[in-house]
């Protein structure tokens, strides 16, 4: 383990530590309902986090045979809870095989070999034009276009844009160095999620856009993007970056997230759903928790092997 | 520990909105659309109501290979019934009513066959549950909506897809005073397809 990944394990399960114990202490002190439910939502919440961060960090301790499967892992999990809220049809049955069991699989262990190039263009050109083929010669025309177009944004989104977070390892520089950087992505677009909830819970007046995601103001956007940013650039020693541009890719990462959650909640309204599922607690299903990331890594990916590729 | 397995292969989430999850004599009726419909009713149950349930299957099927009598005797405990030949020594109801006078709960899919329509639309239910109700009153009659199944596993198809499933029991119905035969499955299909509307969330 390097010295990084154990002062990174030893803050995240301080700070859970203590949100745990403030937990406690908030619901036995709530006195309306109201408190007391926000309190249970967070309590619940960070049951949740105690299990993400533990098997996150042991992964990064592992290395890229930990992380790989545990993304691919993750994948598996958002896709199915994606597909499962869009009515598909049968025509899509051969197709839906081919993504979940052919697409993801490979998808990961072009990141595990590590083939930069197949990895980059494997979703977007061979299972875009191969997979819609498929559903075509099933023969099923009725809304033919936006069923593939359903199975193809699940495969984006959740496969395509989510396997560019173990990426991160195949970024120019040492392994172990880039572990602690994915750990510091996956620490500031997460902790960006849980400052805007609470800057939002403590100063939420304006709805950032209420028809998209009720939950979210600008109050807490703003709290919420400036301490993860703040967070982001006092861990700069996690990353290959000096203090003022950790912070610039905090911020941009941040953002992507924001945007990731938008998009996805309005997807997830659209299918008349609040959370995409039920197996993570308080937080809903695993593509509530990995909507942002989804969103922040391929952007981070590319700009940060961009910068990192030309020495700058 | 295979209804463990069933469960992490559908993902299914039990929603008990009409009628509390207790053993006892009663019939559950679901709608069929897939393969996986009983193994996934079944194992969507809490233990003490799968011990007390017997679905009823067709021979026919269930005796095809070893793996199929296995399955059918051993784990799902289910009542083997002739779809074809029916004489008067193996009329199906007999079985059926021993099972409820044994305290025991039944499993049955009264559209008779796997339907494979798209939106899950039901196909005419067979008479049998109507034949059940009026000879054992007050008999409690459970609509059990099965959804996703068709999309995990449809007719037609061997390889599963992995998605989430969701089984949902609705409120018991029960055979009213002198109600004729095709209004009663009319009720209890209508019933039935009522529960597809119920939140879609799983």
């Amino acid at each position: 383990m390097s010295d990084a990944l154990r002062w990174f394990a030893i803050g995240t399960f301080g700070l859970l530590a203590v949100a745990t114990v403030a937990g406690i202490v908030g619901f036995a002190l709530a006195r309306s309902d109201k408190a007391r439910a926000v309190a249970a939502d967070a309590n619940s919440r960070i049951r949740a986090w105690w299990w993400l961060a533990g098997c996150m960090i042991g992964a990064a301790w592992l290395g890229r045979p930990a992380l790989v499967p545990l993304f691919a892992l993750a994948s598996f999990m958002a896709l199915r809870e994606f597909i499962s809220l869009h009515r598909t049809r049968r025509g899509d049955h051969r197709a839906l095989f081919l993504a979940f069991f052919v697409v993801l699989p490979l998808q990961y262990v072009f990141v595990a070999l590590p083939w930069y190039g197949m990895f980059a263009v494997f979703v977007p050109v061979y299972a875009f034009l191969l997979l819609t083929a498929r559903a075509a010669v099933a023969g099923d025309t009725t809304r033919f276009l936006e069923r593939t177009a359903k199975v193809q944004f699940g495969l984006l989104i959740c496969v395509y844009a989510l396997s560019h977070v173990p990426a991160i390892l195949l970024l120019p520089g040492d392994e172990r160095a880039n572990v602690a950087l994915l750990c510091w992505f996956l620490a500031v677009v997460q902790l960006s999620d849980v400052f805007q909830w609470v800057w939002g819970k403590a100063l939420g007046r304006a709805k950032l856009a209420p028809t998209v995601s009720p939950n979210k103001t600008w109050g807490g956007l703003i709290g919420g993007l400036a301490t993860a940013t703040a967070v982001g650039a006092a861990l700069w020693w996690m990353t290959p970056f000096s203090p003022g541009r950790a912070a610039a890719f905090a911020a941009g990462c941040c953002f992507m997230g924001v945007l990731g959650g938008l998009v996805m909640s309005a997807i997830k309204r659209d299918a008349g759903a609040k959370d995409w599922g039920t197996s993570l607690g308080g937080h809903g299903g695993v593509l509530d928790r990995v909507d942002g990331l989804a969103f922040a890594a391929p952007v981070f990916f590319h700009v940060a092997r961009w910068v990192l590729g030309q020495g700058l | 520990m295979i209804a463990g397995m069933i469960r992490l292969l559908t993902g299914v989430q039990a929603r008990w909105v009409g009628a509390a999850p207790v053993p006892g004599p009663r019939i559950y009726f679901a709608n069929h659309l897939s393969n996986l419909d009983l193994p996934t009713l079944w194992a969507a149950m809490p233990p003490e109501v799968r011990r007390r349930v017997q679905p009823v299957a067709a021979r026919d099927y269930w005796t095809l290979t070893p793996l199929h009598r296995f399955l059918a005797e051993r784990v799902f405990h289910a009542e083997l019934i002739e779809r074809k030949a029916v004489t008067r020594e193996n009329n199906p109801l007999r079985q059926m009513e021993a099972i409820i006078d044994r305290g025991n709960a039944l499993i049955i899919f009264p559209e008779g066959r796997r339907g494979t329509s798209d939106d899950g639309e039901l196909l005419p239910f067979k008479p049998g549950m109507w034949h059940l109700a009026r000879n054992r009153p007050g008999l409690e009659l459970v609509p059990t909506w099965l959804d996703n199944l068709n999309r995990i596993l449809p007719r037609g198809e061997w390889l599963p897809v992995p998605l989430l499933a969701s089984v949902t029991f609705g409120a018991p119905l029960r055979l009213q005073e002198g109600e004729a035969k095709e209004a009663f499955l009319e009720r209890c299909s209508a019933a039935l397809a009522a529960l597809a509307d119920e939140d879609p969330q799983p």
